[in-house]
């Protein structure tokens, strides 16, 4: 074990002891050994590894291609740098245009380790608080690059027009968010992920003109080819006419962003999907920490069953707003602004006073989830329960006027009142979480390499910098920090080892997964079943929800496997789709999405089945402590679950990844 | 509620389109247009018939993916996308007509789906700033006064969903084109580049077959972000000035 300070609960058998709850549904492999991060001091280990990178010259890049799957704030900003550089990029997504990207939602703002307030805020200071707030599951030296880069990521993005909140003296103005005391996030209004992506858009297109990335929309990828074991490119159906197309290419990147939409309702864009790391795991990408999934405290609660998506109300809102239920659960029904003061539980201020309502999301949401639990939840009841609760604005309009409050939050509140029909400036909002982020993926080295060869993966879709939880505001900063920053260096290095050896287009390989490809779509087409590929989906939202959401426990993730598997079986079975292979099918677009998330939702099961602890996002049951605080288990679960595909029917290969920390302590996290 | 939809159907670009007539029912308020969509076509999917096609991913009016012809109107009778509109917009026993937008420009892809690559094309023709990754210098080496930000914020806002063409009778792109210019010409990092880019994105839009502005204002009464119509007079100011100095 790593010089750091175990955790000790009495209820524990101790250092050493193995609790193995997931015995029987895998198998343990191999320890992963090596990630590649260099050794040294913390600081100093990025700038060595960009040194040691070896350098690809500038008539050679032209020779060398790189496909990117995804167009958001990862893959956008890897594309554009990328074409800069001269290389040949080939880059896809599966709307209509590279600037819809999922990324476009992101409300709330971007980290950077600026310290433009002077408040005490640095690189090791973000990486700290990144750090913690990932519950000591995340990669030390990864992090620590992370909030290295921070910083340039905001003079590119302002060099590119981005219209950043700015104070009245013309510089950049900042907030905080939650799990955090300084103020360094950086912010557009409520739409900072839009001016960001729109900015990461921008570049791309410029490279577009130039002529050194060509875009491919409504264009999904499918499978990736893999060829005498590295990634040399993807096959993708072009959605408008059916087409099934190969593009081959010196290096494969994916950044297809994250997979919540396992869950069905989530506050991630519909197409959000995990068809492009699936494939890849299927082909040996291991899959690192599939159960880690961040719930988000302030969504817009559930309204009926005909829901198709949770909508997030952005987390900054937590700055101004305070968060209350009645402490009676008689005064549940009565209008919040008849309730007097001393009526009122201001619950996150009472039980976490240095923090209050800025506590972390996996707290400030299982917090949520307790008092509703409790019976006093406020809103319409939903099947029995009120699910919400009231985030009140009442004393920050006093203190800042409406029109204080309409400046910074305006779109929020607009957009708040047209989806409940309710005046949010008159009477508190209601919120309830919903799953929002997950800080599982596809396992990477520091290179951000997958564990097939060639394949890297950017975003939301790896794994390495957010732990069990992940602070506000730092996926925008992941992102582009992996885009524009680390990426590009990372895979020069790879790429100097060419030029590659040309792959022929009937190559067994390509060959081999064109005919999967196509064979699954013929049966998706060919199946004679009753079941629209939507009722799957529900189902197994449901599943997941009940069974691998805000809490699991033993019992429950055994009883989802089951229904996972009989859901499986019936899927194949008896789904429906309709209409033509051959033309722009969204039915057939959801089939093989379904079908993936459903092999997922099991892998996501067992892997928390596997980890007896509570950390960040991921709040077993079974590990509490007296107050039911979470209770990690370092001395037995400091390490990423980085799970190997082994066939069919077969139990998933456990590698486990050590986590060392050397530049930080291990330590229970507490924000009371 | 129970409803009445005529949809325009057609199996692909070559094809021949049609209005088809569905009846809805147990429509409730509460439900997004979207969804209300969705309903029907799991009813459909259960008579054997093929779901509508209709574009939507982030389904909470910022991605600009969504967008229907409503009654006549782009993205119907609220001044907002259409995921965002919700039924109780409606009342009981409503007809609703929905097609995909109507623009020369955005040719129909499927039911009412359009194809809206000719908004990337304009931007692919200077709708940017040229800097290299790397190369930017630090972000407080260059003020910005807060009320130039703020509008380039603002007029930033477009998510290219294309409803200002399709309200347009001229089916111009103008306000989105100057939607663009604007952010980017209020900003310091934006003026080296200021007078080509407005004549570079002007010569993509008249090629890629949108109309001319006859200031209507169509465009701005149907726009979900509220881009103020000003916005092409700047587009022609600046294109004037770009003209004057010689471009
Ligand atoms: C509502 C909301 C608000 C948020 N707010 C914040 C915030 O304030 N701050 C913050 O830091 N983070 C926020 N996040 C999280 C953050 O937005 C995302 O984690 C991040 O944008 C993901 O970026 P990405 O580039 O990895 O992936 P995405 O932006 O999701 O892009 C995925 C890309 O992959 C493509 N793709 C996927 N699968 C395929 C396939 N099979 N074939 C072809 N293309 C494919 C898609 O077309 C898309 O282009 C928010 C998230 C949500 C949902
Ligand atoms: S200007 Fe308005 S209507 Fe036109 S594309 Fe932009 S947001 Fe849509
Ligand atoms: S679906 Fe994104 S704006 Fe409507």
């Amino acid at each position: 074990m790593p010089d750091t300070t175990l955790t000790s609960d009495p209820s524990h058998d101790g250092p050493g002891a193995q609790s193995d709850d997931a015995a029987g549904y895998y198998t343990p492999g191999a320890p992963i050994a090596d990630t590649k991060a260099p050794g040294g001091p913390i600081a100093d280990r990025w700038q060595t590894r960009k040194f040691e990178a070896r350098l690809v010259n500038p008539s050679n890049r032209r020779k060398l291609s790189i496909i990117i799957v995804g167009t958001g704030l990862a893959g956008g900003s890897a594309a554009a740098t990328l074409g800069e550089a001269g290389y040949n990029v080939k880059s896809f997504c599966y709307q209509d245009s590279p600037r819809r990207a999922h990324s476009i939602a992101a409300q709330g703002g971007i980290n950077a380790a600026k310290n433009y307030k002077e408040d005490g805020d640095s690189v090791h200071r973000l990486f700290y608080d990144t750090v913690k707030g990932g519950d000591y599951r995340s990669r030390e030296s990864n992090v620590y690059r992370l909030a290295e880069v921070s910083t340039n990521i905001i003079d590119q993005c302002v060099a590119q027009g981005v219209p950043f909140a700015r104070e009245y003296g013309g510089l950049l103005d900042n907030r905080s968010f939650g799990g955090v005391q300084v103020s360094r996030t950086f912010y557009a209004r409520g739409q900072t992920g839009q001016q960001l992506l729109l900015g990461a858009y921008q570049a791309l297109e410029r490279q577009v003109a130039a002529g050194t990335v060509e875009t491919f929309t409504r264009h999904e990828m499918l499978e990736v080819i893999i060829v005498d074991g590295k990634a040399r490119g993807i096959i993708a159906r072009d959605m408008v006419t059916g087409e099934i197309e190969t593009h081959l290419a010196d290096v494969v990147v994916l950044a297809s962003g994250g997979y919540g939409n396992v869950f069905y309702l989530s506050t991630n864009a519909m197409g959000c999907n995990v068809t492009a790391s699936w494939r890849a795991h299927r082909k040996g990408a291991y899959m690192a920490n599939p159960c880690y999934t961040q719930i988000h405290p302030t969504c817009i609660p559930v309204s009926g069953a005909h829901q198709s998506k949770l909508t997030l109300m952005s987390e900054s809102l937590r700055n101004d707003g305070r968060i209350w239920v009645p402490k009676k659960a008689s005064d549940c029904e009565k209008d919040p602004r008849d309730i007097p003061e001393e009526d009122r539980d201001y619950y996150l201020e009472r039980i976490y006073p240095s923090f209050g309502n800025l506590v972390p999301r996996d707290i400030a949401s299982r917090a949520a989830k307790n008092v509703c639990d409790e019976g006093r939840g406020v809103g319409p009841a939903v099947e029995g329960v009120r699910r919400g609760v009231y985030l009140d604005f009442s004393a920050a309009i006093e203190r800042l006027g409406r029109d204080g409050i309409e400046e910074k939050y305006d779109n929020l509140f607009d957009m708040y009142a047209r989806i409940t029909g309710e005046d949010p400036y008159s009477t508190p909002m209601r919120i309830y979480p919903a799953v929002h982020y997950v800080m599982g993926g596809l396992w990477v080295d520091y290179d951000l390499m997958s564990s097939i060869e060639g394949l890297f993966v950017t975003g939301e879709a790896n794994f390495s910098d957010h732990g069990a939880n992940r602070l506000g505001a730092s996926a925008l900063m992941q992102g582009l920090a992996d885009g524009y920053f680390v990426l590009p260096h990372t895979i020069r290095d790879y790429l100097a080892d060419g030029p590659f050896e040309p792959v022929p287009a009937d190559h067994p390989a390509v060959v081999e997964a064109e005919q999967a490809v196509r064979t699954r779509i013929d049966t998706f087409m060919n199946s004679n079943g009753t079941r629209s590929v939507d009722s799957y989906h529900r189902e197994l939202g449901n599943i997941m929800w009940e069974y691998c959401g805000m809490e699991r426990t033993e019992e429950g993730l055994k009883k989802a496997i089951d229904l996972i598997r009989t859901l499986k079986d019936d899927f194949w079975r008896n789904v429906k789709v309709l209409g033509s292979a051959e033309s722009l099918n969204q039915s057939l677009e959801k089939a093989g999405r379904v079908a993936d998330f459903i092999e997922l939702g099991e892998l996501m099961c067992i892997d928390a089945l596997n980890r007896r602890e509570s950390c960040g996002g991921h709040f077993r049951g079974e590990s509490q402590t007296e107050d039911g605080e979470a209770l990690r288990h370092d001395d037995e679960f400091a390490y990423v679950a980085a799970w190997e595909f082994a066939g069919d029917g077969e139990a998933p290969i456990l590698h486990k990844e050590e986590l060392i920390y050397t530049a930080i302590e291990m330590k229970q996290r507490s924000y009371k | 509620m129970r409803l009445t939809l005529k949809i325009w159907r057609q199996a692909d670009a070559a094809s021949e389109g049609a209005m088809h007539t569905y009846e809805i029912d147990d429509v409730s308020e509460d439900m997004s247009f979207l969804e209300m969509l969705d309903v029907l076509n799991e009813e459909l999917q259960a008579k054997g018939e093929e779901p509508v096609a209709f574009d939507s991913d982030c389904r909470e009016g910022i991605c600009g993916m969504c967008g229907l012809m409503i009654n006549g109107q782009a993205h119907g009778p609220e001044v907002t996308t259409t995921c965002q509109l919700h039924m109780r917009s409606f009342k009981d026993g409503d007809e609703i007509v929905i097609e995909p937008w109507r623009a020369d420009a955005f040719p129909v892809v499927k039911d009412l789906c359009v194809d809206r690559g000719a908004f990337d094309r304009i931007i692919q023709a200077g709708g940017y700033i040229s800097v290299n990754t790397g190369s930017a210098p630090e972000a407080h080496a260059t003020p910005v006064p807060r009320d130039d930000a703020l509008r380039a914020f603002n007029v930033a806002t477009c998510i290219g969903c294309g409803a200002c063409v399709a309200a347009c009778p001229n089916g111009s792109a103008s306000l989105f084109m100057g939607a663009k210019i604007t952010h980017l010409g209020e900003l310091p990092q934006g003026q080296p580049e200021r007078d080509t880019r407005v004549v570079e994105m002007v010569g993509q839009h008249d090629h890629e077959g949108f109309g001319g502005c006859t200031n209507i204002g169509e465009c701005t009464a149907a726009c979900p972000k509220e881009i103020p119509l000003d916005v092409i007079s700047r587009l022609n100011w600046d294109l004037h000035a770009a003209m004057r100095h010689g471009l």
